[in-house]
């Protein structure tokens, strides 16, 4: 929890420095539509809780630099995850973003000889281009792409479980569209990567080294200004012998709090994770955005 | 009323369309034509009833036009502005694509924003104001999503290029 408030803390920093006099034309604070920007994805990039959207994070419009921070918690059957990050965009053009990822196995540490409590840990920076549209306006919909690095802190843990590396990198694109007519928000991503487990168990395994294709996609429906509820699917690929790996299923529900904090619930199903199958449990995240 | 008064002034002077009403300030002539308004009015009167008629919509009209001219953050773009007129047009604008028996009579949305120097984060304010008075009026929240997805595709025209 320490380094999700000095995560926060970052951010109100950075909130509160006046870009103003850097850049010749003028910049201005706040403009986008409520929930518009987005929640902070697990791996920092804005979007939906499990997948990306090809919107670019905080609340500035092409004339300011918006940031935001979150904190996600998913406490599973038997595994706990947190994570938080913090992302900063710039002129609703280009976001880069940074989270820190945390894996408790808990008990099943010891059934994998790790130990009770063992923590797997990654770290991923985060780059996002919208090429063009908007996710509100404009004939075209949002259209963004990304590459998220990531660095697994146990390598010599997930190159014995066959992971071939401790590090990636997921190239990926977005299509997000708010659909006012019907209230109806639907993002789509196909995601290029060799990550387990998001990367937390290493990249590339004995069963299949390469870089695979995979889809996520989020539908949420509008329900007020402040509220929309929806769900999430992303497919996963299943490098790893040892410990199969499932695509990853959620329901949510976020809340504009204010103009600056949403708070998401979810309920997520992440199948079989680390050798344990039925992973569901309870997603919980707070972001801020300015 | 507008149709009454338009149908009045155009017996009286057929080769001037009404540009501007009594009280209202002076306008440079133009071309009346309904696709000036820039949307294709719902069919039916689904929406007209959501928006409880005529009435509900010239107290969503008014009450967002207020609060743009007392807004902190978009206020200054009004200031000057002729706030008779554009209650009016508005209110033509907004009763014709809910098809609540209006003609529009105002500008295209291009000519009618010229020069005002509109920006994106002006344009979403805006659109919290017109939620914000959609909502006073107990419209429910998805036939103000379906209207306001009539209004999003003018923003190419309503920003400053």
């Amino acid at each position: 929890m320490a380094f999700l408030r000095s995560t926060l803390l970052a951010a109100a920093a950075l909130a509160s420095l006046s870009p103003q006099a850097a850049f010749a034309k003028p910049l201005r604070y706040g403009g986008k539509l409520l929930l518009t920007n987005g929640i902070g994805s697990l791996e920092g990039s804005s979007g939906g809780g499990l997948t990306p959207w090809a919107v670019i994070a905080g609340n500035e419009t092409q004339e300011g630099i918006g940031v935001s921070a979150h904190g996600t918690i998913v406490e599973l059957k038997d595994y706990d995850y947190r994570s938080a990050g913090i992302a900063v965009g710039w002129r609703d053009r280009i976001e880069l973003s940074y989270a820190h990822q945390a894996f408790d196995t808990n008990r099943i540490g010891l059934a994998l000889g790790l130990g009770r409590d063992y923590t797997f840990s990654q770290d991923v920076i985060g780059a996002k281009l919208r090429l063009a549209g908007d996710i509100v306006y404009d004939s075209l919909p949002a259209i963004a792409v990304g590459a998220q690095y990531k660095k697994n802190n146990n390598s010599a843990v997930v190159r014995a479980l066959g992971a071939k590396h401790d590090a990636g990198v997921d190239v990926y694109a977005s299509v997000s569209r708010l659909f006012l007519s019907r209230s109806i928000l639907l993002s789509a991503t196909a995601r290029l990567t060799k990550a387990n487990q998001l990367g937390l168990l290493g990249f590339g395994g004995d069963r299949r080294e390469d870089y695979s294709l995979q889809f996520e996609g989020s539908a949420a429906w509008q329900l007020s200004r402040r509220l929309a509820i929806g769900g999430e699917f992303r497919s996963k690929p299943d490098n790893l012998g040892i410990a199969r790996e499932d695509d990853w299923v959620d329901a949510f529900a976020a809340y504009a709090i204010n103009r600056h904090v949403t708070a998401t619930l979810a309920y997520a199903d992440l199948g079989s994770v680390a050798t344990v199958k039925g992973q569901r449990g309870l997603l919980v995240q707070l972001q801020t955005a300015f | 009323m507008s149709i009454l008064f338009a149908f009045l002034l155009l017996q009286a002077a057929p080769d001037a369309p009404p540009y501007a009403l009594p009280g209202e300030a002076k306008v440079d002539p133009y071309g009346v034509d309904p696709r000036n308004a820039g949307a294709t009015p719902f069919p039916g009167d689904g929406m007209a009833k959501a928006f409880h008629g005529r009435d509900g919509i010239r107290r969503v009209v008014d009450s967002m036009v207020k609060a743009a001219y007392a807004d902190p953050v978009i206020g200054e773009i009004f200031t000057g502005h002729d706030e008779v007129r554009l209650k009016r047009t508005l209110f033509e604008q907004f009763c014709f694509i809910l098809n609540a028996g209006c003609a529009y009579s105002g500008r295209d949305m291009a000519a009618a924003h010229k020069d005002l120097g509109v920006r994106p984060a002006d344009m979403n304010r805006l659109v919290e104001l017109l939620q914000r008075a959609m909502t006073a009026e107990t419209i429910d929240f998805q036939a103000q999503n379906r209207f306001l997805s009539k209004l999003a595709p003018m923003r190419h025209d309503v920003l400053q290029k």
